[in-house]
């Protein structure tokens, strides 16, 4: 219920920014030349709507986009969702690898530096951490351009490979972008999870469990990390969420034909109608992820469920 | 554990103290902060000093002497040469339009401080005072209130901001600052309310209330001394994200327009000549990098050592 009204929020908020526009949309319709013939405007302007009430004009196209249509884009003319539909696999390609990479390395790396808190891997791990959440996503990866595509000329500097057209070249390409987008997520996960790990390594329970025998990595692996798979999960759906952000900048870096890119180039061609389409897209995927996140919280939670 | 540190700090919370002249306040403010400056390990040592002198750099940059203009373009009077490597007249080189490398570093922290600062002061008093009323006032109110943090929550940052550029059509550090204040309002407002919520449940507001004082003078007086402390923790947490922003809005040619210095600006304009001559991009690159860290290393000491006596409120 509460989804459902932020999400009504986010589409009227973004419909209205758009419309209250000092400037006439009917401007980016028509050539200059025929903005002279108020005739030809005038039904124009009929026959798009633009005449109709704030209301129905929002009630309009609420309808269409929640069957999927966004409008056409000012510039091209063709549907917007046309448009956007090629480019979600490489967005999501993108966004999948590179919260596999944080938990394949985060995890890790974080139930190590817990387990040995104050060893001197553990210093290390956190120092490095420390590093990598504080260098930006936009210069590890012109590092990265810099050293293997330019210095070592391993990988493509930019571009992307469909992995319909090869599974090498698309590994190839997504390799950097997704490093640059990683390495945060890396960091991120392994501070939680450490922080975790050392505050559950003091209950009772993992005392109890030391006291009857058991192995330490058993102990580990059953006891201590399975209250903090919650902490990691509702990590990873705020990550997925805030990750939108970061594929904005890495695949406008690295000229990957994803949302963010095609969001960047509608921004510079003033193209409302894809601006507002993508706008109101993103900004809901972000709402649905968080809600989800919280249903998938309580839904693995039994302390939680059983309360609810 | 009731060591003398714990009544130390009980008195610098001000819950217990006597109130004091503001000269002497501004003596023990001094004293405390050198104090605390004499506690930290040698990196804290180091992240603290680079941030004050980035800080003052930037406020000072015009009477820097011997700092040269960011934006002379030296050999368009034939007076310079474009990527000139490090040397006594140019410090860091110059960049590929000739300009001074460390000037322009210096005055991007300017920029970087200038919106960092702006956001992070409108974050403090926007959403400090709204959040604070809107936990103590409660009903319509807050309601209200809520309601426009709930939405301005669901646009990430980036995507809000490129919408906002595109249907005001300009550009600028202005702009920009203005934009991402409006969302920075939002978790602020949300901190503080929860704050001022439990803030409001305490002993001290009921018996403020019990002796007949006004709401509002409670407000003043009560709630919104408690409930800033967090903020300001918070506060630098969200200033290493403005600098990562401004640099990335920068960057990729929608923050702050050129010719001014940016740090992520000259990245950007470096980033061309990657192939030929890498080095104009690392200066700033290092400034970056350097800035975020310390920040990052400061208000984690920060909170390390503020929870033990956060506990003593």
């Amino acid at each position: 219920m509460r989804l459902v009204a932020t999400l009504l929020l986010v589409t009227f908020v973004t419909f209205m920014a758009t419309s209250l526009l000092p400037g006439d949309p009917v401007n980016a319709l028509i050539p200059i030349e025929a903005q002279q013939d108020r005739e030809f405007v005038e039904q124009v302007r009929e026959e798009w709507g633009f005449n109709d009430p704030l209301l129905v004009r929002y009630g309009r196209w609420l309808g269409d986009a929640v069957r999927g249509d966004l409008g056409d884009s000012y510039v091209t003319g063709r549907p917007i969702i046309d448009e956007i539909t090629p480019r979600l696999p490489v967005t999501g390609e993108l966004m999948v690898v590179t919260v596999l990479l944080g938990i394949l390395i985060g995890v890790p790396l974080g139930l190590v530096s817990g387990y040995r808190e104050g060893s001197r891997a553990d210093k290390v791990v956190s120092a490095v951490a420390q590093f990598g959440l504080s260098i930006p996503n936009f210069v590890l990866g012109l590092v990265l351009i810099y050293v293997f595509a330019i210095k070592l000329r391993w990988l493509p500097a930019t571009g992307w490979t469909r992995i319909s057209d090869s599974v090498t070249g698309n590994l190839k390409s997504v390799a950097m972008p997704a490093i640059a987008l990683a390495v945060a997520e890396v960091a991120v996960y392994l501070r939680v999870l450490r922080s975790d790990i050392i505050g559950t390594l003091k209950e009772d329970y993992i005392l109890s469990a030391r006291a009857k025998g058991l192995k330490d990595r058993f102990i580990l692996f059953r006891h201590a990390l399975r209250p903090s798979s919650l902490t990691l999960t509702t990590l990873i759906g705020l990550n997925i969420a805030g990750l939108i952000t970061g594929t904005i900048v890495i695949e406008q870096l690295f000229a990957i034909p994803g949302l963010g890119r095609r969001l960047f180039s509608a921004v510079f061609q003033r193209d409302y109608m894809m601006v507002q389409g993508l706008t109101v897209l993103l900004a809901a995927a972000y709402v649905i992820i968080n809600a989800t996140v919280d249903f998938i919280y309580i839904a693995i939670d039994p302390r939680i469920r059983r309360r609810a | 554990m009731a060591g003398p540190t714990e009544l130390r700090s009980l008195q610098e919370d001000g819950q217990a103290s006597v109130p004091t002249a503001v000269g002497s306040f501004r003596v023990r403010v001094g004293r405390s902060l050198w104090n605390a400056f004499r506690e930290m390990s040698w990196p804290t040592k180091a992240c603290a000093s680079w941030l004050v002198l980035i800080v003052t750099a930037a406020i000072f940059a015009d009477w820097i002497p011997g700092l040269q203009d960011p934006n002379y373009q030296g050999f368009l009077f034939g007076k310079g040469k474009t990527l000139d490597p490090p040397s006594m007249e140019h410090w860091l080189g110059t960049d590929n339009v000739s300009r001074d490398i460390l000037a322009r570093v210096v005055h991007g922290a300017r920029t970087s401080l200038i919106f960092a600062g702006g956001v992070l002061l409108c974050g403090l008093v926007v959403g400090g005072l709204l959040g604070s009323a809107a936990g103590f006032l409660r009903g319509r109110f807050e309601a209200v209130v809520m309601f426009y943090v709930d939405v301005s929550l669901a646009f990430p940052a980036l995507v809000f901001f490129l919408f906002a550029i595109t249907m005001l059509n300009t550009r600028g550090l202005g702009i920009m600052t203005v934009a991402v204040a409006i969302l920075i309002v939002a978790p602020y407002t949300r901190i503080a309310r929860a704050n001022s919520l439990s803030v409001s449940n305490r002993e001290f507001v009921t018996a403020a209330r019990a002796i007949g004082t006004s709401r509002p003078r409670i407000l003043v007086r009560e709630i919104i001394p408690n409930v800033y402390p967090t903020l300001v923790a918070y506060s630098l947490i969200v200033a290493a994200v403005l600098v990562i922003l401004e640099a990335t809005l920068s960057f990729l040619g929608i923050g702050v327009p050129i010719p001014r210095a940016s740090w992520g600006g000259d990245i950007n304009m470096a980033r061309r000549d990657i192939a030929i001559n890498v080095w104009p991009m690392i200066p700033p690159i290092l400034a970056l990098v350097a800035t975020i860290l310390s920040v990052n290393v400061v208000s984690d000491w920060l909170r390390s050592n503020a929870a033990s006596r956060s506990s003593a409120l």
